[in-house]
Order: C-alpha cells, then structure tokens, then sequence
C-alpha cells in the first residue's frame, strides 16, 4: 500500500516537474535532437548530477542498495539506436509521452498505443533469435567504478565537470 | 481551447532536474525503486496478447517473463499522467492538440500524416527500449546516475539514433 501510494505521488511530482519546464513537448525533443533546443539536456544532466551525489552518498552510509542494469553492448547499442529512431518520428519518450497525453497531446496517445504493438512485436522475435544476433559484448551488471577498478567519486566529480562544460556552452551559445 | 498565451513562464529546466536527482534518490530510500517507464509498455503488449490469445500469449517467453501486473511503475506512469494533467490545467497550459508546432512548420496540419509517424515512432521507441534494456529514464537517469555502462551506452545511442534520424525529417537549418 505504501509502495503503491509512493509510486502514485513520485510520478505526480516527476509529471509536475516536466511539465512546467516543458520537457514533455514535442518542440523541445526534437530541438534537442536538432541540436538547437538543449533543455531536455539540461534537465537530464542536472538530474543524472544531483542524484548521483544522493545515491551514491546514500550508498555509503548504507541506505540504498543499487539496481544496475546488465551491459550487453549489442543490444545496447542496436536497440538504442533503434529506439532513438523512433524518438525523433515519435517526438517523446515512454515517460515524456505519458506526461504529454496529460496535458493533452492525442499524438503522444497514439505513440502510446505504437509502443505496446512495438513490445508486442518485440516478443514475436524473441523466442526465435533470442536477439542472439546482436546479444555480443555481455559484460553483465557491471558499474563504471566497478569496471575500471576506482572509486565512485571520481566518475560523479568528472560528471558534474562534463555536464558543467556542457551546460557553459549551451548557454553561451543560447541553446 | 488554446491557451498558450496565459501559460506562465516555464520553470527552469537545471532546478526542474535537480530536483528530480533528489526525487529519484527518495524514491529509492523509501521504497527501493529506480525510475524507468518502458516495462509497462511490455506488460501492456503482454495483456493485449493474453486478451487476443491467452495459448499464444503463454507461449511467448517474452510475455512470460514480464506479465501484466498492475506494479510500481505503473502506477508512476498513472502519476505522471495525473501530475502533468494537473498541472497544465492550473498554469493554463492544457489544450488539445494533435500536431506540434515544430511539425506543422515543416509538415502542414495533416492529422493523419503525423498520427502515422507517431504511430511508426511509438512501435521503433517500444522496440528498440525493450531490445536496450530501457528508456531514457531506465537508462538515461536511473542508470548514469547508478554508473552503469548499460546506462552510459544506451543513453549515447539513444542520442545518435535521435540525431540522426530529426537530420533526416528535418533536413539541416
């Protein structure tokens, strides 16, 4: 019931919060695929930076246990350059359309619906390649820290350095 | 309907995202969970074949590992809905609309044409999550934030997809 109730209130704050800076539009994805609107970016650093700290922080006083996903860098890479495909025609992203529905966008539904025959589709194929044909390059639920043998602070510090840069460059450039 | 013009100024994206790193991580200290959002598409498409065809549906290993369960991140997604709904309707920005501006700048009005290519792009993003392991919010924020390579890797695709394919639609500008 709990867990229920979070699940309910974080994605009304996260919908709240995407909303009013207008990262659900379909303008500011494609600016941002256009490389001429960034504001997508700066919220996706700033969140990426702010909770690194926080969870990383919480890692070490015991609080939180991680939830690394398993590298495979075929599909990895396959089927992100696949979904980024559909990004640009699409115009949102899973949560992003969820949120555009919301304030009213019929296109961001009619993605939706895109999205469950995608999965759908995704099944069919399954069971006869089990992606076998791009399933190279597993490395498993490994970290960047944990990969490369060092400490966690060092990734997060050259992280907020990166994103920082980035950031300086967008707003010089008025992007 | 169109009220754009009353809508207030946007809040700024760098404290929008801020706040959202410190969203995740209560989340994650309250009830242990990441954000992502491109599962429930699967156990939506696993509920859609079960209502069609519960044999095929079985037979799919796919569906079978990821079934329909009403879980936490739906019940996100159903907030989000709530939170974005709320929140256009109290700032005035709530209208509906069927093509974006961007879109009719460079396509024209026609409902069908853009709810084609939504339609195309929704099955590509779906596709191509389900194939990565997840979504910009999967792998973009949960997973950079966490370190993983999955995340560091699939985000960049994600964007070299992306770039790549508004070139083609949009042409250079």
């Amino acid at each position: 019931m709990f867990v229920s109730i979070m699940a309910l209130v974080t994605g009304a704050v996260f919908g709240v919060l995407m909303q009013r800076s207008e990262v659900l539009r379909y303008d500011r994805q494609l600016g941002a695929l256009l490389l001429e609107d960034m504001t997508i970016v700066k919220f996706m650093l700033s969140a990426i930076v702010v909770g690194s700290v926080c969870i990383y922080a919480l890692l070490g006083m015991g609080l939180v246990s991680l939830s690394v996903k398993s590298t495979v860098l075929g599909t990895n890479l396959v089927g992100g350059v696949v979904f980024g495909i559909g990004w640009a025609l699409l115009g949102y992203c899973p949560g992003t359309a969820v949120g555009a529905l919301g304030e009213g966008r019929v296109d961001a539904l009619v993605g939706m619906i895109g999205m469950v025959f995608g999965a759908v589709l995704f099944a069919e194929l399954y069971p006869f390649t089990k992606l076998s044909l791009f399933s190279w390059g597993n490395i498993g639920k490994v970290t960047m820290p944990g990969f490369t043998g060092t400490g966690p602070w060092i990734w997060i510090v050259g992280l907020a350095v990166v994103a920082a840069g980035l950031c300086f460059l967008f707003e010089r450039n008025d992007l | 309907m169109y009220s754009f013009e009353k809508g207030q100024r946007p809040l700024n994206p760098y404290l929008a995202g801020a706040i959202t790193g410190g969203l995740v991580a209560l989340s994650v200290v309250a009830t242990g969970k990441f954000f992502g959002a491109s599962t429930t598409f699967a156990r939506a498409g696993a509920a859609l074949v079960n209502m069609i065809s519960p044999e095929h549906g079985a037979s799919l290993d796919y569906f079978v590992r990821y079934p329909f369960a009403v879980d936490w991140q739906l019940l996100f997604l159903v907030g989000i809905f709530v939170g974005s709904l709320l929140s256009s309707t109290v700032n005035g920005t709530f209208f509906i609309d069927v093509v974006p501006e961007l879109w009719r700048e460079r396509f024209g009005a026609r409902t069908w044409l853009r709810l084609f290519t939504a339609f195309l792009g929704g099955v590509l993003v779906a596709f191509g999550a389900r194939m990565a392991g997840g979504c910009p919010s999967g792998h973009g924020l949960s997973g950079v934030m966490q370190l993983s390579m999955s995340g560091f890797v699939s985000l960049a695709a994600f964007f070299v997809g992306g770039v790549a394919m508004a070139r083609i639609i949009y042409g250079r500008s």
